[in-house]
């Protein structure tokens, strides 16, 4: 059981069995391990598979994505041997995501650091397992580093910065930023001399996914994305030129983006469409693409409803969504998520939006989104939360706190446009007193009625089935 | 309709005044019932008399504004049976307007001791602390009341370590002035938003708010956001505690309270008027405005949510507070009658 170059032996696209590719990934890994101990092509045992996939944990630290790390990371597509099967289902656990308070693994990310972070000095003790840095130390510093072209192209440079200023907000604007940003790299890439084009591009990949992590952590999308442009990579034939695999890499990135984010955004739209009714009252939290878009669309077919729309701190996010709704001729009510069970009396139908929905149906979406839907549950008012379903994720969460982004604190402190409120200015080093400004939070399937998918409107029971169908193993239908 | 606690407090003198009249009744028809054996014709009859004027007087009772300003004429006749008993003669044969000054006097007083009582009263609730927060324990608090402050501040005396989340509670932001005193005073506190209750409940120990008022049924009347809270709280499983002193408790029964009972504040304080001042201007198709905002500044827990009730005279069930109402207010007070201008 020898690697051996396959002369041609199947076409790129070819629908391979399933233990066929668990076969080849596991070839590769191993190739991989084999290649950075010795550099001579001997075949790895199993436990040398097993030491490559822990290795890479630390080379790029990408909670979301780093579970499918093993599955991605190729030298070259080389047929391996027939591994058993059963040996392979074992590795198809989820890798444990880097969790920040193991302080080894933080001391080696930060050494590969390229964004220089100073860790906030008043930590919550809940989430020491989640990175919490000084917030506008990193800008400035970024900014004057903008010339210094290596290591990371200036495109993904720009994106970076603009997710730390918050200029990119949103999952899916952020995946077509990253994706955008990926291609241009692609194409000023060329390959060093004596290097593959596959590894060496897949190495610079993670590290400009390293630095855009660092910028702000990555999201449940962009990890999804990440995986497939990363086996993209991997299952290139190495008969192609540099520039024909460029080509295929760009052409295979706009077809993710338009296939996976904007024709599944019109799918969605049109099935939403549907529950949609005169008279109807749909509130929606915090600003979402797929919810503005559905409300829009039903005003142009013509259907009168109203929309309310609950606005949570500190993003205050639903007051972009209030202005182009406003602006379009909806008639609108805003209100804070303090009042959603003074306005949930009126309200007929919820729509939410999901940054992510995780595989045992529990909604990855906004803080405050949870708050929203269980006060709805209350008065029995239908929810149904809108999502792509390539934001779908195997990896299961029970609360908010396992996994979780945390924001500045500052942000809290603030009040903007209340000068009268600023009792906690200055307080942020109090040694008593600590600010938490939590991003996400996780809504529990028991509150969700219907998940409005490309793939149609499901229960969310049958999330897991969609992401075993569809998303494993990067087969992308 | 907003301030609850005033109506409380001006029944609850009402209900003081007609206590100290009745207990005057219940004294003057005691001291009948020793006159009555006489055996004298006349006063037999001076007896019946005064026997059915205090009949009268305690089934039709007197307006309160005529007992207050009684004038010596019949209406306190009662007072003046004939026999021979000892302190009660002292006291019938008193002059009329050194009764009436007595009643009055009696009335200021107990009057002072209900101010003295709400004055006091996180004081005693305070004492109460140290039974319900142990070691350890993680409590979150909903705005800023200073019954719960001192609850809090109470246990920490007496050494108890815990930790304290702080919900900001949004437009009027006064958890972060609880937060910053209570951080002060060395309690290990943190401030989040109340978009993210939900997210950290599920770590929390007890909840522990102080309302605005209590209605009769159990239910309460508290800070905008607070049914949120409870609604998280019961999902998880977490107890919702509720601090207040007696004057809040309302005789009323809460009948679309998130209408009648609230109260919308300017919506500026939730969008500002500088950057939407274009789009307040946008009409729809009948002239109603595009945009409206919605800033109540009550929220109503219904009694299913609230887990106990902490007050001045000890822990109640929610189930429980109707009958505190038969201590502390009269029947006839319920609906203050509007005068009609005559």
């Amino acid at each position: 059981m020898q690697n051996d170059l396959p002369a041609n032996s199947k076409p790129l696209k070819e629908r391979t069995s399933k233990a066929e590719r668990r076969a080849l990934q596991e070839a590769q890994r191993a190739a991989k391990a084999a290649a950075k101990a010795e550099g001579s092509k001997l075949p790895a045992t199993t436990s040398g598979a097993v030491a490559s996939a822990n290795v890479k944990p630390t080379k790029a630290t990408k909670p979301s994505s780093q579970k499918n790390d093993s599955a991605t990371v190729a030298s070259s597509e080389k047929k391996g041997g027939d591994r058993p099967p059963e040996k392979d289902r074992k590795k198809d656990a989820p890798h444990p995501r880097m969790q920040y308070d193991d302080k080894s693994r933080v001391e080696k990310a930060k050494r590969r650091a390229v964004v220089k972070q100073t860790e906030a000095r008043n930590r919550v003790e809940l989430f020491r397992h989640l990175p919490q840095y000084e917030h506008g130390t990193q800008l400035p510093d970024l900014e004057s580093k903008f010339f210094q072209l290596d290591p990371v192209h200036p495109v993904v440079y720009k994106v970076g910065l603009q997710y730390i200023s918050g200029d990119i907000s949103g999952g899916n604007a952020r995946c077509i930023a990253m994706l955008q940003a990926f291609q241009e790299a692609i194409k000023d890439y060329s390959t060093p001399d004596e290097k593959t084009l596959t590894r060496d591009l897949t190495a610079k990949i993670n590290s400009y996914v390293s630095f855009l992590n660092e910028c702000r952590p990555l999201s449940i999308s962009m990890g999804n994305a990440i995986r497939f442009l990363k086996n993209r990579i991997a299952k290139l034939p190495l008969t192609l030129s540099e520039s024909e695999a460029k080509a295929f890499l760009q052409s295979d990135i706009e077809q993710f983006i338009s296939e996976k984010i904007i024709l599944a955004d019109k799918v969605i739209v049109k099935h939403a469409v549907t529950k949609i009714r005169d008279g109807d009252v749909l509130l929606t939290h915090g600003s979402s693409s797929a919810v503005e878009m559905i409300l829009l669309h039903a005003h142009e077919l013509g259907k009168q409803f109203r929309v309310v729309i609950v606005d949570s701190r500190p993003k205050l996010e639903g007051q972009l969504l209030l202005r182009r709704l406003v602006g379009k001729g909806l008639s609108c009510t805003y209100a804070n998520i303090n009042a959603v069970s003074y306005i949930m009396h009126e309200v007929t139908r919820v729509f939410l939006g999901a940054s992510s929905v995780l595989s045992n149906g529990t909604v990855y979406s906004r803080v405050g989104t949870a708050c929203v839907a269980m006060v709805a549950h209350e008065f029995r008012v239908p929810v149904l939360v809108c999502c792509e379903a390539y934001k779908f994720h195997e990896r299961v969460q029970l609360d908010s706190i396992c996994s979780n982004e945390l924001g500045d604190p500052d942000a809290i402190s603030k009040v903007p446009g209340r000068e009268d409120i600023n009792y906690l200015d200055g307080c942020t080093n109090s040694e008593n007193l600590q600010l938490l400004n939590l991003i996400y939070d996780a809504t529990p399937s028991d509150y969700v009625s219907m998940i409005v998918t490309d793939y149609g409107m499901v229960p969310p029971t049958s999330v897991p089935v969609i992401v075993r169908e569809y998303c494993r193993d990067q087969v992308w239908i | 309709m907003s301030e609850l606690a005033v109506g409380n407090i001006v029944r609850r003198v009402l209900h003081i005044i007609r206590e100290e009249d009745h207990s005057n009744t219940r004294d003057a028809v005691e001291g009948f019932r020793l006159s009555v054996g006489g055996d004298n014709d006349y006063i037999v009859e001076q007896d019946h008399l005064n026997l059915s004027v205090a009949a009268q007087s305690s089934l039709c009772r007197p307006s309160l504004h005529a007992l207050l300003e009684r004038s010596p004429d019949s209406a306190t006749t009662y007072f003046t049976a004939t026999t021979e008993d000892d302190s009660e003669e002292k006291r019938k044969s008193l002059d009329p307007n050194a009764r009436s000054l007595e009643f009055r006097r009696k009335v200021i007083s107990a009057v002072n001791d209900l101010i003295e009582d709400i004055n006091t009263c996180h004081l005693v609730i305070a004492e109460l602390a140290v039974e319900h927060i142990h070691h350890n324990e993680v409590i979150l608090t909903f705005g800023r009341s200073r019954t719960v402050k001192e609850f809090l501040c109470a246990a920490k005396e007496k050494k108890r370590s815990f930790g304290l989340f702080v919900a900001e509670g949004a437009p009027k932001y006064q958890g972060h002035l609880l937060a910053k005193e209570l951080a002060a005073r060395g309690l290990q506190t943190t401030v989040i938003t109340d978009s993210a209750v939900f997210a950290m409940i599920s770590r929390v120990n007890m909840v522990i708010v102080g309302v605005h008022a209590v209605m009769a049924n159990g239910g309460v009347i508290g800070p905008v956001g607070l049914n949120m809270v409870a609604l998280a709280a019961r999902k998880h499983a977490v107890p919702f505690v509720v601090v207040t002193g007696t004057h809040k408790l309302c005789p009323l029964y809460p009948n679309n309270p998130e209408v009648s009972l609230n109260e919308m504040r300017s919506p500026s304080e939730v969008l500002s008027f500088e950057e939407f001042s274009d789009c307040m201007d946008y009409r729809i198709g009948t002239g109603a405005p595009q945009l409206h905002v919605g800033n109540p500044s009550f929220d109503y827990v219904p009694p299913e949510l609230v887990s106990l009730f902490i007050t001045d005279i000890g822990g109640y069930y929610p189930s429980y507070m109707y009958r505190l109402i038969a201590d502390y207010y009269s029947s006839d007070d319920l609906v203050i009658q509007q005068k009609p201008a005559s």
